[in-house]
C-alpha cells in the first residue's frame, strides 16, 4: 500500500450537527407564528415594515462586513435576519418605512457591528434600536391602532392608545379582557401582543435547548411576585406590553446575556425587577427594553462573579 | 434500574453497528514490525538490543531504569533491521526498533505460565512491570505503577472500566463477550494486589449484553454496575463520582479517593499474561469508520504498521481524509500509513475525505453550551479565550489544568470554535513554565 496524503488537525474529529445559523433558523421559525398573527391582527401594511426591517438589517450587515473586510459570507449565520425581525415586532402597526431602515441601522452598525460583529456586542441590538428610535422619535413610536383583522382590509384602523398606557395614565379608554391580552387582540407593537403564540415559540426553543426556561422564568415570577406587593394586577402586568416577547427572545439572547445558569437566573430576576421598576415609577408606561438593556449592561459583571464550582474543586 | 452518569457531557451518534457484531480475529504476522520505545506515559525504554541481533518472540528488548516507565518486547522472532526514527501515534517521530520477522515465531526460551496465586503482591507487580503492561484504554500508564499506591493511601475498590464511551469503538465491548472469564480474573488478581473488597465492572446501557454476559462469571466482592450512555462516562473520575459518588479533587488522582481504575483490556492482559507467560506484545484494535471497506475488530501484534490493518478490512472505501488512532473524540489523526500500533492503541478510525469540513470559527456568541457539557465544569469558552490572547496566567486561574482534553466543548460550539485546542496549548505552556 502507498503513501496517501491524510489530514491531520488536533481532536475532536467529529462535531455537532448545529451551528449558529441553525439555531438562528430555529429563532426564526419560533418567530413566524407570533409575525403572522402581528400581521393578521394590525393589516397587510405591518408586513412591509417587517420585510423592509429585515432586509435593510441585512444590508447594514452586509454593508458593515465589507467595509471591515469580512467574508460576505457571514451573512448566512442569520444574525442579521434575527434582529430585523426582531425590531420590526417591536416597533408599533402603523411607522413609516424609514422607520425600521434607521432602527436597523441603530441596531446592527452601531450597536453590533462597531464592536466587532456576532458575539462582540454587549447590548441586545434590536432593542438598542427599539430604544433609540422610541427616544428619537417618541410620537411615531407610540402611535398605536386598533386591531383591524385580515390580512388585506380596506377599514381605517382606528388609533388609539396600549393597554399599559390606559391604565398608567387613567386614559379615557376601556381595559382589554385577559382572554383578549392572552390571545392579543390588543392594540400594542406588531409581535408583541399575543402572549400565546409567542409562548409557543418560547417553549419550541426551551425544547430545542436553544434558550434557557431560566430567564423567562424567573423574568415573568419576578413580575408576579413584585405586582402582589405593589397591589398591581399581575395577570394584567405580565400579559400586556412587550413581556412575553422580551422574556422570551430579547432577554435569553445568547451574546448578551450571562454564562451559567444561576446568572441566567440573577438576569431575569433583574430584568422583571427594572420592568416593574419603571412600569410603576418611571415615566413611561412600558419598562421591558430599558429593563432588558440594562441588565445587557450587568452581564460581564454577573459572569465574572458567578462561576461553577469546578469538579474536584473546594466547596463554595 | 436507575442508570449512573455524572453531570455534563455529550452524545455523538455512536456507530457503533459498524463492528459491534465483528468477532475478534487474528491477522497474519507482518514481514516488518516497528516497535517504538515510547509507548507509554513515562520514560522512554532504552534499547537492549543492536542491529542485526536475532530476537525470540517475547525477548524483552527495550527497558529504564525510572519507576515510570515501560519494557517493550519483540512481538515475533526475527532480526532487528534497523533502530532510528520511525512515525509514531504521537504524530512526533520516535526511536524505534524494526524487526524483520524471520517468519518461525519462535518463542524466547522461559515464557511459561505463571500461577499467580502462589505469588505475593510484590511479586505480581514486578511481574505485570517486566510484561510491559500498561493500560490499553488509550493513556497507556504503567499498570504496575497504577497499582503500587503510597502506603498512605487507603484503598478501597477496584474499578474496572468497561464503559468505552468514545463513538465507532467495540473492542472492549467485543472482549467483555469473548474473554469475560480472563477479565474476571485479571480483576481478581487487581484486587488481590491491591487488598480490595470490592471490586466494580462498570459497562455503558448500550453493552447491556456484554454486562449480563459477564455476570455469569463474576467472583466474590465482584459486581456489574450500568452507566448511561454518555461521553466522556468512561473518563476515570467521571466514572468514580457516577459509581461512588467521590470527587476526585483537583489535581489528584483516583488513589486520593482510595479506587483504581483499569480498562476491562487492561485486565483481561495481566489474566493473559499469568494464563501464557507471554509479555503484551499484541492488542485487540476496532479498524472502523465509513472510509474503510469491512470494519472489523482484530488482534494485532504491537508494531503492526497500520496500513496492514487497512488491507485486512478490505482496503480504502473512496478517498481517505484521516485516519485516527483512537476514537473520534479524542483519536489522534496520524500522518503515515506505516505508523505502528502501539500498546495504546484502541483503535483505527478512518474517516473518508468527503467527512471533514473545514470550519471557519466565528466569534463566541456566549451560549454557555460548553459550560453545560464540561464534565469537569469549566468556563471552556473563558480559558479558550485566555490561550488564545496568550494570558497563560488567567487561563491558569480558570482551571485550565483540569482539563482533561475530553473535547466535548469543541463537538458543542455552534460557533465551531477549536476550544480544546487552545486549552491543550495553555496547559503546554502552563506545564513548560512550570518545569522551568
Amino acid at each position: 500500500m502507498e503513501e496517501k496524503e491524510l489530514i491531520v488537525s488536533t481532536s475532536p474529529h467529529i462535531f455537532a450537527d448545529e451551528d449558529v445559523s441553525k439555531v438562528m433558523l430555529n429563532v426564526i421559525l419560533a418567530l413566524i407564528p407570533t409575525t403572522l398573527v402581528g400581521i393578521y391582527f394590525f393589516g397587510i401594511y405591518t408586513a412591509y415594515v417587517i420585510i423592509v426591517s429585515i432586509i435593510s438589517a441585512v444590508i447594514w450587515e452586509a454593508i458593515s462586513l465589507l467595509i471591515r473586510r469580512k467574508s460576505i459570507y457571514t451573512l448566512m449565520d442569520f444574525s442579521a435576519v434575527v434582529t430585523g425581525l426582531l425590531l420590526a415586532l417591536t416597533l408599533p402597526p402603523r411607522v413609516p418605512l424609514w422607520i425600521p431602515v434607521v432602527g436597523t441601522f441603530v441596531a446592527i452598525v452601531l450597536t453590533k457591528q462597531i464592536f466587532g460583529g456576532i458575539g462582540g456586542n454587549f447590548l441586545n441590538p434590536a432593542l438598542v434600536g427599539r430604544a433609540f428610535l422610541l427616544t428619537s422619535y417618541p410620537s411615531l413610536m407610540t402611535s398605536w391602532i386598533n386591531p383591524v383583522f385580515g390580512f388585506i382590509t380596506q377599514s381605517t384602523p382606528t388609533s388609539t392608545a396600549t393597554p399599559l398606557a390606559i391604565e398608567k395614565l387613567k386614559l379615557p379608554y376601556s381595559l382589554p379582557s385577559y382572554w383578549d391580552l392572552f390571545i392579543g387582540k390588543i392594540p400594542g407593537s406588531i409581535g408583541e401582543t399575543s402572549a400565546i403564540l409567542i409562548l409557543i415559540g418560547g417553549l419550541w426553543l426551551i425544547y430545542k435547548k436553544i434558550i434557557d426556561w431560566r430567564i423567562p422564568v424567573s423574568y415573568i415570577l419576578t413580575m408576579i411576585i413584585l405586582s402582589f406587593l405593589f397591589k398591581k394586577d399581575p395577570i394584567f402586568q405580565v400579559l400586556s406590553g412587550g413581556v412575553f416577547l422580551g422574556a422570551f427572545f430579547m432577554a435569553t439572547d445568547w451574546v448578551t446575556t450571562p454564562l451559567t445558569p444561576f446568572g441566567r437566573l440573577i438576569f431575569g430576576i433583574g430584568a422583571g425587577f427594572l420592568t416593574m421598576a419603571i412600569r410603576i415609577y418611571g415615566n413611561y408606561p412600558e419598562g421591558v427594553t430599558y429593563g432588558i438593556l440594562v441588565m445587557n449592561v450587568l452581564t460581564p459583571l454577573i459572569d465574572r462573579t458567578i462561576k461553577p464550582r469546578k469538579f474536584g474543586g473546594v466547596k463554595k | 434500574m436507575k442508570l449512573l452518569t455524572f453531570r455534563g457531557g455529550i452524545h455523538p451518534s455512536e456507530k457503533k453497528d459498524l463492528t459491534k457484531s465483528s468477532p475478534i480475529t487474528t491477522i497474519p504476522i507482518p514481514e516488518r514490525l516497528y516497535i517504538p520505545v515510547q509507548q507509554h506515559t513515562g520514560a522512554p525504554a532504552q534499547p537492549l538490543v543492536k542491529v542485526k541481533d536475532y530476537v525470540y518472540k517475547g525477548q524483552k528488548i527495550g527497558d529504564s531504569q525510572s519507576f515510570v516507565t515501560s519494557p517493550i518486547h519483540a512481538p515475533t522472532s526475527g532480526n532487528i533491521r534497523k533502530i532510528g526514527l520511525h512515525p509514531h501515534p504521537s504524530g512526533r517521530p520516535v526511536l524505534t526498533i524494526e524487526i524483520e520477522s524471520d517468519g518461525k515465531d519462535e518463542l524466547f526460551p522461559n515464557i511459561s505460565p505463571v500461577s499467580w496465586e502462589n505469588l505475593s503482591p510484590n511479586e505480581i507487580r514486578e511481574k505485570i512491570r517486566e510484561a510491559g503492561i500498561v493500560g490499553l484504554g488509550g493513556a497507556a500508564f504503567p499498570t504496575h505503577v497504577k497499582i503500587t499506591p503510597p502506603p498512605e493511601k487507603k484503598i478501597d475498590t477496584v474499578i474496572l472500566n468497561g464503559a468505552e464511551c468514545e463513538p465507532y469503538l467495540t473492542i472492549d465491548y467485543r472482549l467483555m463477550l469473548e474473554k469475560p472469564e480472563l477479565i474476571v480474573e485479571g480483576l481478581q488478581i487487581l484486587m488481590y494486589v491491591l487488598g480490595v473488597k470490592r471490586g466494580i465492572i462498570a459497562i455503558e446501557e448500550n453493552k447491556k449484553d456484554a454486562g449480563e454476559i459477564l455476570k455469569n462469571h463474576l467472583k466474590r466482592d465482584m459486581e456489574i454496575v450500568f452507566l448511561k450512555t454518555k461521553y466522556p462516562q468512561g473518563s476515570e473520575k467521571q466514572l468514580i463520582k457516577a459509581i461512588l459518588d467521590r470527587e476526585v479533587p483537583s489535581g489528584g488522582l483516583p488513589l486520593d479517593v482510595g479506587v483504581v481504575v483499569n480498562n476491562v483490556g487492561t485486565a483481561c492482559a495481566i489474566a493473559e499474561h499469568f494464563r501464557t507467560g507471554l509479555p503484551l506484545i499484541s492488542r485487540g484494535v476496532t479498524v472502523t469508520g465509513e472510509g474503510v471497506k469491512n470494519p472489523k475488530n482484530l488482534n494485532v501484534l504491537i508494531g503492526t504498521p497500520v496500513f496492514k490493518l487497512i488491507e485486512e478490512c478490505g482496503g480504502f472505501l473512496d478517498a481517505p481524509g484521516k485516519i485516527i488512532f483512537g476514537g473520534p473524540m479524542m483519536g489522534i489523526a496520524i500522518y503515515s500509513l506505516v505508523t505502528p500500533i502501539v500498546k495504546g492503541t484502541s483503535g483505527v478510525l478512518v474517516l473518508p475525505r468527503s467527512f471533514i469540513k473545514n470550519h471557519d470559527p466565528l466569534s463566541c456568541v456566549r451560549c454557555g453550551r460548553c459550560l453545560d457539557v464540561c464534565p469537569m465544569n469549566l468556563i471552556p469558552t473563558v480559558i479558550a479565550e485566555y490561550a488564545r490572547l496568550k494570558n497563560i496566567e488567567l487561563a491558569e486561574k480558570e482551571g485550565a489544568l483540569d482539563c482533561m482534553e475530553c473535547g466535548s466543548c469543541s463537538y458543542i460550539c455552534p460557533s465551531r470554535r477549536p476550544l480544546v485546542h487552545w486549552i491543550r496549548i495553555a496547559k503546554f505552556e502552563i506545564l513548560a513554565k512550570r518545569r522551568k
